[in-house]
């Protein structure tokens, strides 16, 4: 079953991102739409640890920034999504004990991406970020994602354990 | 984990990181020979007609609370009754829908005709969101309908943006409320010129600054502002409304006023847009001409019957 992983993940981050702008386009809060392709990524460096997680958030971040209608440099969201999915992997020995950790793990992770992405706008001039707007996004953003948490991060990690079955995390 | 593992998995974010702040500067440094570009189209010509399946498919789900809230106040009558209405009711929420949907494409035609633009309708299929800071959306018209960059997106209310890029399916716009956006506007009233800076905001309170050139002159408050128009009308076409002059302000420290301008379009519930693909400067240019013989009545007819 592992060689249907990578296709399944693929598919996994491809409807997360059309799905955050087409569908969550619409239920947005404040203009913010939920995350979702940062809660696949979370998700799979709860089930997969800090390697795979870095790659695939480098991955499908790099996806969000060049998936229509992205409109900024390249790599801004790869980064947020690696580092992002790096922290996840890092500390999933204790998220995957209780879902209340894996909420605190989204949080962190929502809160870390929407950061870098912010401030790596600040940093190559990007007129469009400010640093009241950034304050004023951050939180809602961090507050969709944790709402969402319950339906999506327990979807993906069945996916990803149900085509591995041997868990190898504890 | 081991500490190896450790090791290798930190190897791998300090390459990606490098490879993410590489990505950035070179997209960032090169603007429009960017590296990056024709990943971007493939992305478009991939995702485009996802986005624009799942906005369709989603569309009467989004529109459904004001459905919802109707069959509530219709909960004392019997069960038949009840599944009578709603299912009515449903009816008539699609007819509105669609009702509303042909007014606006009506009001495109009308300001095509108006202007002598030969407009493309499209249909808004995805938005960017707020944690990215920039006003876009993806429109389902793209080089096969004849959109190309730096084409003026507007829609029955006034000017909604332009193309920024355009790929075979979908095209990007970048909002005129984005803070990146500067239009040339003009005063109605006054003939004044002045830009227009988006403030990057796009809810319903979201508005425009106005700077004028002339230092000397000052809005008024309930003035309207129109586009002043590009050269070759690549990005803006003339003589399009943008907004409603709210409020002025007057700084010593500035040398000219600002004025804070109301857009007419609604972006939060942007739905149908009009690309202008083409104008067609004889149709005006003999209109003026023909004045004496009266208004010609149709655009495509103008230039033939004056000819």
């Amino acid at each position: 079953m592992t060689w249907m992983r990578t296709p399944v993940v693929g598919l996994l981050v491809l409807l997360a991102i059309v799905f955050q702008v087409s569908l969550f386009s619409s239920l947005e809060i404040d203009g913010v739409a939920p995350d979702l392709a940062l809660l696949v990524v979370i998700a799979a460096a709860l089930v997969r640890g800090p390697e795979y997680a870095t790659v695939l958030g480098f991955v499908a971040g790099l996806l969000v920034d060049i998936a229509p209608p992205a409109d900024h440099s390249a790599g801004r969201w790869a980064l947020s999504f690696a580092v992002s999915g790096y922290l996840a992997g890092m500390v999933r020995r204790d998220a995957r004990s209780s879902a209340l950790a894996a909420v605190v793990v989204v949080a962190a992770g929502a809160f870390v991406a929407t950061s870098i992405f912010a401030l790596s706008g600040l940093l190559i001039g990007d007129q469009r970020v400010e640093v009241g707007n950034a304050l004023q996004v951050i939180p809602v953003a961090v507050l969709y994602d944790v709402l969402l948490t319950p339906l999506v991060i327990p979807l993906v990690i069945a996916v990803l354990d149900g085509l591995q079955p041997v868990t190898d995390w504890r | 984990m081991t500490a190896r593992d450790t090791g290798r998995s930190r190897t791998v974010l300090a390459l990606l990181i490098l490879a993410s702040v590489t990505l950035i500067t070179l997209d960032g440094a090169s603007g429009d020979g960017s590296p990056v570009a024709p990943l971007r189209t493939g992305a478009a010509d991939v995702f485009g007609p996802a986005e624009s399946v799942v906005s369709s498919a989603v569309r009467p789900i989004t529109d459904l609370p004001g459905h919802l809230s109707a069959v509530s106040e219709l909960q004392e009558h019997n069960e038949q009754l009840e599944s009578d209405n709603a299912r009515l009711q449903a009816q008539l929420e699609t007819s509105d829908l669609v009702r509303n949907r042909a007014d606006q494409v009506d009001g495109l035609f009308d300001v095509g005709s108006l202007h002598h633009f030969q407009i493309v309708p499209a249909q808004v299929i995805a938005l960017g969101p707020a944690q990215s800071f920039g006003q876009t959306v993806t429109i389902d018209a793209g080089t096969r309908d004849g959109v190309a960059a730096d084409m003026t997106v507007l829609n029955d209310d006034g000017l909604v943006g332009r193309v920024v890029s355009a790929d075979a399916f979908t095209s990007t716009v970048l909002l005129i409320v984005d803070a990146d956006s500067v239009v040339g506007g003009r005063l109605a009233s006054s003939m004044e010129l002045g830009f227009l800076d988006g403030e990057g905001n796009l809810s319903a309170d979201g508005t425009l600054s106005l700077s004028l050139v002339d230092k000397d002159a000052l809005p008024q408050i309930g003035d309207t502002v129109v586009s002043w128009g590009s050269r070759n009308d690549a990005p803006y076409v003339p003589a399009v409304p943008i907004g409603r002059v709210l409020s002025v302000r007057r700084s010593p420290r500035e040398l000219s006023a600002t004025a804070t301008v109301q857009p007419y379009v609604d972006f939060s519930s942007l739905d149908i847009v009009g690309v202008v693909v083409g104008t067609d400067p004889r149709a005006a240019r003999t209109q003026l001409g023909n004045q004496a013989g009266g208004p010609t009545a149709h655009p495509s007819a103008g230039p033939v019957s004056a000819g």
